[in-house]
């Protein structure tokens, strides 16, 4: 599984209330939520975000909040990848339940800039930045999870089992 | 090598004679728990299931809590999902309005946690039980639909910090101060993917309020769950709540920890969380003048007895001062009942205070509460994040309720004393 795309960065800390305020959380469609995804700390985002771009943070991606909004918003907006340097605990069960790709690699989140061309493949956690020609190894899931990533999410993987 | 106390309620629950931090585990949970913004979602992803009988309907809780009395149409559609469902499984712990409270509140109230269970809930505070000396943390709704089905979940095995409290903590410092004190000193994922273990003799010290506040903000520091021993008081709560059975965890003498953290109770001020992020603390009395719009008193951090009779202690015979609103939100009826018997709602009410039913609106930026740009709130909630109370240019200042009640009557951020107590 890869994925290829242009790059928004941001920051420490972002939370889930920046990427998707609770005022929307009346809705529970994804699409519906996607309109607001990140839009308290980039209201240009969803403007310019393109199917498969990808979003890089520094540390503690996601915390606050349980809301699987976040990760759904998120996917749904088209990004076919997070990269940070860590993620908070909650946010990181999130995504692989929803089946939205992340990789924490300190390495990357820091040399990645906002507008460069990345490249991911998800098997290895090979991350390349064709702007600038540089590589960088991400910490890759283990077994457990890629199995659940694989399947799907959690719920086909439960299904299949 | 030892376990700490969260490693051995897992390892029981994983049905394992041991676990090491780090491993994958699947524990058969005591409770799982959802409110009406994340069952909605959930209800929707066990609709995808092959499976869809739930596991057990005692041990499932469905709380409508964050938007109800319903705010809007929309809110109004998600509870009536929940409600439909509760009614379709028989599930037996739904409490809608009339019955209802802040969960994190109303389920040790209600006696649905003891401990030594290990409890999820679609909630990140649902950390909170972890007072009674349980595992519990929280999770999203994919997890919680799981769950709901198969009554078990997967963790890894969380290493531990321990904080070793002890001594005193003087009349205005109270569990929130605790919690600000060590989240200004770890910072907000100072405790990533841990546990946060108490322990000491200042525990003693602490009321069962005091340490569901402490508990209830562990996520604030990035941690997975919080813990305190079981104690005499921890028993006495339980049985006053109700007669669920419970089981004793200790950590081993030889548990290791990541880091051991000594704080001397004794020491501490009342603490003051300044915008935009848990972490940015500050002593009262290190700082300038900070005056304020709006004060909320309430939610599932601060909105238990303890704090509703701290808050009318101070705010008693005097009045709020002229340009702040003040909101005090019971978290829960029996709380709100209490204070209403015990004469606190007249005194808010005299004080020029409002008393809203229990719920979770303001401290999310829901309802009941919204700030305008530019607008300052001092807030005994758990977020203080940009937007988090309504407009990206207003500030949430998180503090205790005894800060919290002297700022609404003296306009600007102030400490008890300031009034004399």
């Amino acid at each position: 599984m890869q994925a290829k795309g242009r790059v928004f960065k941001y920051g420490d800390n972002v939370d889930t209330d920046v990427i998707i305020p609770a005022r929307y959380l009346n809705a529970t469609r994804g699409e519906e939520l996607a309109k607001h995804c990140m839009e308290d700390i980039d209201k240009e985002f969803i403007h310019k975000v393109q199917p498969g771009d990808i979003i890089v943070a520094q540390k503690n991606f996601g915390c606050g909040s349980s809301r699987e909004h976040a990760p759904l918003a998120i996917k749904c907006a088209g990004v076919s990848c997070v990269i940070a340097e860590t993620f908070a605990r909650i946010f990181y069960r999130n995504a692989i339940n929803i089946g939205l790709p992340i990789i924490e690699c300190p390495e990357a989140s820091k040399a990645i800039q906002d507008g460069d061309e990345v490249e991911i493949d998800f098997d290895s956690g090979k991350i390349y930045n064709k702007t600038r020609n540089e590589s960088y190894q991400g910490q890759a899931f283990p077994p457990f999870m890629q199995k659940i990533i694989a399947a799907g999410g959690l719920i086909p993987y439960i299904n299949e089992k | 090598m030892g376990m700490t106390m969260t490693q051995k309620i897992l390892a029981a629950h994983a049905g394992l004679d041991r676990v090491e931090a780090g491993q994958l585990i699947k524990a058969n949970l005591d409770m799982v728990l959802g409110n009406d913004i994340t069952s909605p979602v959930a209800i929707n992803e066990m609709q995808k299931m092959k499976n869809q009988t739930v596991f057990d309907k005692e041990k499932i809780a469905l709380v409508m809590d964050h938007f109800i009395p319903n705010k809007d149409i929309k809110s109004a559609e998600n509870c009536k999902c929940c409600r439909d469902f509760a009614r379709q499984h028989d599930i037996t712990n739904y409490f809608d309005v009339g019955e209802m409270g802040i969960e994190h509140a109303l389920l040790p109230e209600k006696g649905l946690v003891a401990a030594g269970d290990a409890v999820i809930g679609a909630d990140s505070h649902t950390c909170t039980y972890g007072a009674l000396g349980a595992f519990s943390t929280g999770v999203g709704s994919t997890d919680m639909a799981a769950a709901m089905v198969t009554g078990k979940a997967w963790f890894k095995v969380p290493s531990a910090l321990k904080f070793v409290l002890t001594g005193k903590p003087s009349k205005w410092v109270s569990g929130k101060d605790v919690i600000l004190h060590i989240i200004g000193m770890i910072g907000v994922d100072g405790a990533l993917y841990k546990s946060m273990e108490f322990a000491g003799d200042g525990i003693a010290y602490l009321s069962m309020d005091d340490r569901f506040t402490i508990c209830n903000m562990a996520i604030e520091a990035g941690g997975k769950n919080g813990i305190f021993p079981v104690d005499e008081k921890t028993i006495q709560y339980m049985k006053e709540h109700g007669n669920k059975p419970y089981e004793i965890y200790e950590a081993d003498e030889d548990a290791v920890y990541d880091a051991e953290y000594t704080i001397d109770l004794s020491q501490l001020k009342p603490t003051v969380a300044f915008p935009h992020l848990p972490e940015n603390t500050k002593e009262i009395g290190t700082f300038g003048e900070v005056k304020i719009d709006q004060v909320v008193i309430g939610s599932c951090t601060n909105g238990r007895i303890q704090d509703i009779r701290q808050a009318a202690e101070i705010m008693k015979g005097r009045k709020v001062a002229k340009d702040v609103r003040c909101i005090v939100i019971p978290a829960t009826q029996a709380i709100y009942l209490q204070a209403m018997r015990e004469g606190l709602l007249e005194t808010f009410i005299e004080a020029g205070a409002v008393v809203s039913t229990p719920t979770c609106g303001p401290c999310l930026g829901g309802y009941m509460g919204i700030l305008a740009a530019g607008e300052r709130c001092v807030s005994t909630t758990n977020r203080n994040f940009v937007g988090r109370m309504g407009h990206v240019e207003s500030e949430v200042y998180l503090a205790s309720p005894a800060v919290a009640a002297a700022s609404a009557i003296i306009g600007k951020i102030s400490c008890p004393c300031e009034l004399g107590l």
